[in-house]
């Protein structure tokens, strides 16, 4: 059983990574600012939700697990909004503010 | 395991070092402001990843103040950087 | 070499890299940013030394706190910036502190190299004395029952602060309010940020305060915490800062320090030396220390980042 657990963590974890490292690669690609915007919320946060799902098995109670769930919510729900207003400071300022 | 959460830690940490090279240098303070972004989902997937191998206690609740610091940094570089103008004034839109 | 210290190695050398970046950068935004990020990942390295507690810290305070600090005061001082990069120190003088800091980093270097294997601490005994306390958690037994005094110090000392940065106000200005007024419409996307982040941080800080007896936690970390939520909201100016003359303002200011030493000196009294806990009542009455210290650094905080006060105050 506990292989199985492992294995789903490795792969979660694995994916998350993946997401991370597509992310960076789109923030050192992308031509201006808004689309490097783009890159690293949506790439970060999935990749971040990708290891937190790979991380609960491990957790030591319930309650952590809920913890972790709760933090990856949170990431998402403040990163977007972040980016929204980024993307607001970038378009009122110009690309190369 | 400890080895693969560790060396995962190690990937994520290489991206936001390549990310930061690329944000803290970028021409002007646009890029600037992605920066808490970037650190706050990087940092708060090492620090989850490097607390379950190394076994340190209670990281969760660093993962959650984190969360919460990283937006509020956020917001307080985009509102330095970028004020928002009057809204009572027309905005066009 | 195993994974870990290759991790430990590279951790080590990003921060130098975004600490010497910081020093380098040009303008004061950019290296404020820097000087955020590298506390962020200093608090990585606090978890690697499984001090959970000072990394919390470090993520509140050390980066949080500090950098809004610094914003605000680059963002204040934005207009002079460009006149004062003219004059610089001379060759000789840069040469004199480029020496004087080489000389500080290797006698620290050295310092922290010859440092001991097993270096004095008190650990084991301020363990073995936990269960008295009644805490779990010997960070927060350390800061309010074992060296409660210096706590108690470092609360008086931010209100002094407090007091430092009022007292920048003009004459006419003394009692007014700091920081912008409440917009008629604030701009939607920071107004929902602020509505949905405060609840959540709330409820986060007095999780984090309460928990700080027995887990990684404790009143400055939960207050800083609470301090940033009404930061943030004060940022998307749904509210406005208070009055400084305002008598509620001012109580919870120095509420923390005076029930701190009421508690020192009824220690005196009832339990046989000054800052004493009588034995068995130690958690309730330390618990009833930190409600309201976090009390105090919540409101304590944002006062010292909305700075002197720049309105006329309203009678």
């Amino acid at each position: 059983m506990s292989l199985v657990l492992d294995l789903f963590g490795i792969v979660a974890i694995g994916a998350g990574v993946f997401f991370f490292l597509a992310g960076t690669v789109g923030l050192l690609r992308f031509p201006d600012a808004l689309s490097r915007l783009h890159a690293l919320t949506k790439a970060d946060n999935l990749g971040l939700g990708l290891v937190v799902l790979g991380l609960l098995p491990r957790g030591d109670s319930l309650l952590a697990a809920l913890k972790l769930v709760a933090v990856w919510a949170l990431v998402q729900l403040a990163g977007a909004t972040a980016a929204q207003l980024v993307g607001r400071a970038v378009r009122r300022k110009g690309s190369a503010a | 395991m400890t080895d693969f959460l560790l060396a995962t830690a190690g990937v994520i940490l290489f991206t936001v070092a390549v990310g930061l090279v690329r944000i803290l240098g970028g021409p002007g303070d646009a890029d600037r402001m992605m920066a808490a972004q970037l650190i706050g989902t990087g940092g708060i997937a090492s620090l989850l990843l490097i607390a379950a191998a190394t076994g340190a206690r209670g990281v969760e609740d660093v993962a959650l103040g984190l969360a919460l610091l990283a937006a509020f940094a956020s917001a307080a570089f985009v509102n330095s950087a970028a004020p928002a103008e009057d809204p009572d004034a027309a905005d066009g839109r | 070499m195993s994974v870990l210290q290759a991790l430990d190695i590279g951790l080590a050398f990003l921060i130098v890299a975004v600490a010497a970046w910081t020093i380098f950068a040009r303008g004061a935004f950019a290296a404020t940013v820097g000087y955020v990020v590298y506390g962020l990942l200093l608090s990585l390295v606090w978890i690697r030394l499984f001090a959970v507690d000072v990394a919390l810290t470090e993520a509140a305070i050390g980066s949080g706190v500090t950098g809004i600090l610094l914003i605000g005061a680059a963002a204040r001082l934005r207009g002079g910036e460009t006149a004062g990069d003219e004059k610089s120190l001379s060759g000789a003088a840069r040469l004199l502190t480029a020496g004087l800091c080489i000389l500080v980093a290797l006698a620290l270097a050295g310092v922290v190299l010859l440092l001991p294997d097993q270096g004095p601490s008190l650990a084991p005994q301020s363990m073995q004395n936990l269960a008295e306390t009644g805490l779990g958690n010997p960070v927060t037994a350390v800061l309010i029952a074992y060296r409660s005094f210096d706590t108690m110090l470092e609360k008086v000392v931010l209100v002094l602060a407090v007091v430092g940065v009022w007292s920048l106000a003009a004459d006419r200005y003394w009692g007014g309010a700091p920081g912008e007024a409440r917009a008629e419409r604030p701009e939607p996307t920071l107004a929902f940020l602020a509505q949905v982040l405060a609840p959540i941080g709330i409820l986060v800080g007095v999780h984090i305060f309460w928990v700080g007896a027995d887990e990684p936690g404790g009143a400055f970390q939960g207050g800083a915490i609470l301090a940033a939520m009404w930061m943030i909201v004060m940022m998307a100016r749904l509210t406005e800062a208070p009055q400084t003359n305002a008598f509620w303002l001012r109580l919870t200011l120095v509420a923390g320090p005076v029930v701190f030493l009421t508690a020192g000196v009824a220690g005196a009294i009832f339990a046989g030396g000054f800052f004493a806990y009588p034995p068995g009542f130690a958690k309730p009455i330390i618990l009833f220390i930190e409600t309201f210290m976090v009390l105090s650094i919540a409101v304590t905080l944002p006062m010292l980042v909305a700075g002197p006060p720049r309105r006329e105050p309203r009678q």
